[in-house]
């Protein structure tokens, strides 16, 4: 598969290969190895203990949550889940780092093996599947801030997100584009906001994406790989996306120039720089690689059992994919609407399918979230869970839609009143002195306006069909709760027999 | 196996410590030395040897989630070479 | 009989009948302390007021009726490893002289809620790196039973303290003997658990895997006595044991009936100090009137103690101590360059590296290399892991040798006190005061060292008991019945 892009005559056809390494901030009321809380946006350095300051002779205890959310997320990434883990030592020094080490996982991460379906909206590229190589249990490092106040430039440390509990969720190299990987990591962020293992936030960092990058280029003499690149600081999809992007055209330009191949030099890093939308190369240090992993001595192994195992599973909720299927299948929505709908969240897709349960109807049940629901939601700065309505009552007004009590426009306003009154939708109808126009009387009312309307009727003869409007406010005067349409749909007949 | 100057001063730059002259050759020579020893553990057989890391069988330590305390900022920073306000302060990080 | 030669245990029993109050016991302390600290030093922090209003609180509160802990009264020194809330814990090292730990150290606030008396910090090697108490970078501890001669270490100031009468009792830590070598060669009972049995939160790390923090007493009902104290679970150490502290204070007076000792043969080789060899076989004869039955038993990985020592603890300190950086807390280092540095190396590098070098001693600085060296690229398998696959052997031959034997019976040291400076310049034949107590550690069985004689220079001999883990009632029954049948621990130097 070659890319489409920009290619000169002289050019060759190249595959991109991208594999992503995703950070996921736990959502856990403490840090993974103290009891400190984890919340984001505290003043600096309030939120700190001797264990997460690295203070000496302080020890680190697992937080038996962040173990749990994390053998959950890797259970709904079709992860295995080995029975024995243990924690290392990365170590190195950095001043994010107080205790000279990151505590992670090496050798024996506490899941492995699992993969994600990624799939195309707009039919961008074929329907797909991602393997992730591992998912590991690690904390998170500290903040540092430049400063260059004073004409002297340092930096300033703030500790309080040292020791929050990441994931890293690590993918085989299997993307080829640059729209693959958004897609994988869109499939991701809904996952972990499915089993609600985290925000996901990527402005405030709860999610991170990494993205190694090269090019596999197909060469008169055989095909030939690229150094590999690992882009960092890509704060946005859109970020994601570009920073890829921009990293597939670079590469390939300096192929061209220097035709440098895989192990001609080491893995780089470069830095996302949103404001030019360029990648820049990040300094190196020639012994940073050298991390000399070693088992943690002071925190112990983690065993799980199969019947730890099996628990878990049995509480994870239904996942974004089965539910795609689900909404395609039994509700025949569109791919648009289904994914308008799963987007929204779990809570906001169980609405969905009781509302369309409850009026069997998936179509005119999605219209209506996608619709008003969400506008008052959006409106009202709300989540489904706070939505005053419940599913049962929208779903009795739908069914006066379906039983023809009510035009759809009819029930936009019923349904305004019930959200400002609180009322149910019969009730509101009735206040309104809606009802459904008995078919005799609306015929007859639709005769008369046609005898009544000889110049109107004209020109609806002479080939403008926009005229009837004219019959249908009269018609609207005098019976409010007539439907429009079907005004319409019957003086149109009446005229033709004419 | 012999350790050369060049291989301690590389061993230098990554555990972060600034050796002078004197101390890299002093250095070298009883690394060494040391080095040379603890090579008598190839005399033995440990090919279907686990290795040990805990003397003790212990596993699945974890804590509940549950917010503990936390120090004051003034306690959390009181030993800072350098900080101001808020922060610790160190030489620009590139 | 001045008050400080009495045992902990009866000056408790005094304090508990009123015969006698904590400020008494702290002030004839403080007075010994101002006699003779000049000639000992001993410690690295004392402050006398400090310790007396203590004692005062308890004495007031004894006076009021109120409940009090089990050391209530009794003078504690710690050695400068265990972190003291608002009191300085430098480690001996130059790097940590003006650092203020936050918090306590889990064994420091067992001792306040027992109501003991804290009376300073004692000396120690640089962060426990050590056999002589030389590598401080304070001062020099001198042997009291010979001011030219070092005390042992790394818990050389701990141990000095009670030999010279400063205080009845200490904390010590041991990692590779650092509790049982400075005991033995000052003529006390120091005790290291087994590990997990003392809870290591707020002990500044050396060899996590191997540090235990254990008592260092005259007499055995003593360490008993702070044992009872310091052992049990912590939550807050992952590798602390949950597992039932025996009655240590209790059944230490039980003799033990139907007692099998074992003697490894390889212990009594050409390095042994002939001294110390015929105190050992005196002292077997002893158990052996006391009914103790002795059987022979076979170490084969135990001479392989010293090589896997010296691969583990260093690679554990490597990392442990890298936090000593200078970016939190420590001593920052002007980050001048020297001719050394390289101009491409950023202001950070530059810090870190000349604060850990101006911070380290020259010890302390050799141990980070190796480790770092040892865990470094390409030489994991051959170093690191192997080391700890021997580990598992040896530990593996204790575990064989306890089948057949309760305790196992041997020197603590293959010498005795040796003269200051005699050594230092060798780290190799330092490293060799660990052979007989680095076993220990790496297998995480219980050990003490109790005196079991003297050299004809006057200089203390210690016997060293092991018992499988968490049978330290075991080892202190044991070590008491020898004590009950020798007048060794009563001997004091004549400083």
């Amino acid at each position: 598969m070659s890319s489409p892009a920009t290619q000169s005559t002289d050019d060759v056809p190249y595959t991109v290969v991208v594999g992503l390494e995703v950070h996921v901030q736990l959502k856990t009321n403490t840090k993974l190895f103290c009891r400190c809380p984890t919340i984001f946006g505290r003043p600096p350095n309030t939120q700190t203990c001797p264990v997460c300051l690295g203070l000496p002779g302080s020890l680190p205890v697992m937080n038996r949550h962040a173990f749990e959310l994390s053998m959950k997320t890797a259970l709904a990434l079709n992860c295995t889940i080995p029975h024995f883990t243990k924690w290392d030592r990365k170590n190195y020094f950095y001043p994010d780092l107080p205790k000279g080490y990151q505590t992670s996982q090496f050798d024996l991460p506490m899941s492995e093996h699992g993969h994600l379906n990624i799939f195309s909206e707009d039919d961008e590229f074929a329907d797909k599947q991602i393997r992730i190589l591992r998912a590991h249990l690690e904390e998170d490092a500290g903040k540092s801030m430049h400063d260059e106040a004073d004409g002297v430039a340092d930096s300033r440390i703030d500790l309080n997100r040292t020791g929050t509990p990441l994931l890293e969720i690590v993918s085989e190299p299997d993307m080829r584009s640059a729209a693959e990987a958004k897609a994988y990591l869109q499939e991701l962020r809904l996952i972990l906001l499915y089993l609600d293992v985290s925000d996901c936030n990527m402005q405030e960092g709860s999610l991170r994406c990494d993205a190694n990058v090269n090019l596999h280029i197909d060469t008169p003499d055989g095909t030939i790989a690229t150094p590999i690149v690992e882009i960092k600081n890509m704060n946005s999809f859109r970020a994601v996306h570009r920073g890829i992007e921009f990293e597939v055209g670079r590469q390939y330009s300096l192929w061209k120039k220097n035709k440098q191949v895989l192990g001609d030099m080491p893995k780089q890093t470069r830095g996302w720089d949103e404001g030019s939308q360029v990648t820049r190369a990040q300094r190196e240090k020639e012994e940073s690689s050298d991390y000399r992993y070693f088992p943690c001595p002071d925190l112990v192994p983690v065993i799980v059992t199969d019947e730890e195992i099996q628990a878990m599973q049995q509480t994870i909720c239904t996942l974004p994919a089965d539910l795609r299927k689900q909404l395609f299948d039994d509700h025949q929505l569109t791919a648009h609407t289904s994914a308008v709908i799963i987007n929204q969240g779990l809570g906001f897709a169980n609405y969905f399918l009781t509302l369309a349960t409850i009026i069997d109807d998936g179509r005119l049940a999605g219209n209506w979230m996608q619709g008003e629901v969400l506008r008052i939601l959006n409106e009202q700065e709300q989540t489904i869970e706070q939505f005053t309505l419940s599913a049962a009552e929208l779903g009795e007004l739908l069914k006066l839609i379906q039983s023809d009590d009510i035009d759809n426009s009819k029930a936009k306003d019923v349904f305004a009143m019930m959200m400002e009154s609180g009322q149910s939708a019969a009730d509101v109808m009735a206040e309104l002195g809606i009802e459904k126009v008995d078919s005799s009387q609306l015929e007859e009312l639709c005769q008369r306006l046609v005898n009544n309307n000889p110049k109107i009727v004209a020109d609806v003869q002479n080939g403008n069909q926009k005229a009837v409007g004219a019959l249908i406010g009269q018609a609207r005067n005098e019976n409010s709760n007539v439907d429009p349409g079907q005004v319409r749909e019957i003086c149109l007949a009446l005229i033709e027999k004419l | 196996m012999a350790l050369t100057r060049d291989d301690v001063e590389k061993v230098s730059l990554l555990a972060r410590l600034q050796l002078t002259d004197d101390e890299l050759n002093s250095m070298t020579m009883h690394l060494s030395q040391i080095i040379q020893y603890v090579h008598q553990l190839d005399e033995i057989n440990t090919e279907d040897v686990a290795p040990l890391a805990h003397t003790l069988d212990i596993t699945n330590v974890l804590a509940n989630d549950v917010v503990g305390e936390c120090l004051s900022r003034d306690a959390a920073l009181q030993n800072a070479p350098q900080r101001d306000e808020e922060c610790f302060r160190v030489p620009a990080v590139l | 009989m001045s008050i400080i030669s009495k045992s902990a245990t009866q000056q408790r029993e005094m304090m508990r009948t009123g015969e006698l109050t904590s400020v008494e016991l702290t002030t004839a302390y403080l007075e010994q302390i101002r006699s003779r600290e000049s000639a000992v030093k001993a410690f690295v922090h004392l402050d006398e007021q400090q310790t007396l209003d203590a004692a005062q609180q308890i004495d007031t509160r004894r006076a009021a009726g109120e409940p009090l802990g089990d050391l209530a009264g009794i003078p504690v020194a710690v050695k400068d490893n265990l972190c003291c809330q608002g009191i300085p814990t430098t480690c001996a090292s130059k790097f940590l002289s003006d650092f203020i730990p936050p918090y306590d150290a889990t064994v420091i606030a067992k001792l306040k809620t027992a109501d003991a008396v804290l009376i300073g910090r004692t000396n120690m090697d640089e962060f426990a790196m050590g056999s002589s108490t030389e590598n401080s970078a304070i001062q020099v501890t001198n042997n009291p039973w010979d001011l030219q001669c070092i005390p042992g270490g790394s818990s050389g100031g701990s141990a000095a303290c009670i030999a010279a009468d400063f205080a009845p009792l200490a904390l010590g830590s041991d990692t590779g003997g650092s509790i049982r070598q400075p005991a033995a060669l000052c003529g006390i009972v120091g005790l290291k658990p087994s590990y997990g049995r003392v809870s290591r939160y707020g002990l500044v790390a050396f060899a996590s895997s191997l540090d235990q923090i254990g008592p260092m007493t005259s007499n055995v009902e003593d360490a008993a006595l702070l044992l009872q104290v310091l052992a049990g679970h912590d939550s807050h150490d992952s590798t602390s044991a949950d597992v039932t502290v025996d009655s240590y204070v209790e059944n230490v007076t039980q003799p033990l009936s139907n007692l099998t000792l074992g003697i490894v043969d390889e212990h009594y080789g050409d390095g042994l100090d002939i001294e110390i060899k015929s105190s050992i076989e005196e002292a077997i004869r002893v158990y052996e009137s006391l009914g103790a039955t002795i059987k022979h038993v076979e170490m084969p990985h135990a001479s392989y103690g010293i090589a896997t020592y010296y691969i583990i603890a260093p690679c554990e300190a490597s990392s442990n101590l890298a936090r000593f950086d200078g970016a939190h807390y420590g001593q920052r280092a002007d980050t001048c360059m020297t001719d050394q540095q390289s101009t491409s190396e950023d202001a950070l590098t530059r810090m870190y590296r000349s604060s850990r070098a101006a911070g380290f001693g020259d010890e302390v600085k050799r141990r980070i290399m190796l480790g770092t060296y040892a865990l470094s690229e390409g030489y994991y398998d051959a170093f690191y892991l192997k080391a700890l696959k021997v580990r598992r052997l040896i530990q593996q031959d204790y575990d064989n040798a306890f089948k057949d034997i309760d305790l196992l019976i041997g020197p603590v040291t293959a010498r005795s006190a040796f003269k200051q400076g005699e050594t230092i310049a060798d780290p190799m034949a330092m490293y060799m005061e660990d052979l007989f107590t680095v076993t220990a550690n790496l297998a995480g069985v219980a050990g003490i060292s109790v005196p079991c004689g003297f050299t004809d220079a006057g200089l203390p001999i210690g016997m060293q008991l092991q018992s499988a883990p968490f049978q330290e009632d075991k080892l202190l029954r044991a070590a008491y019945m020898f004590q009950n049948a020798t007048d060794w621990h009563q001997r004091r130097p004549k400083v």
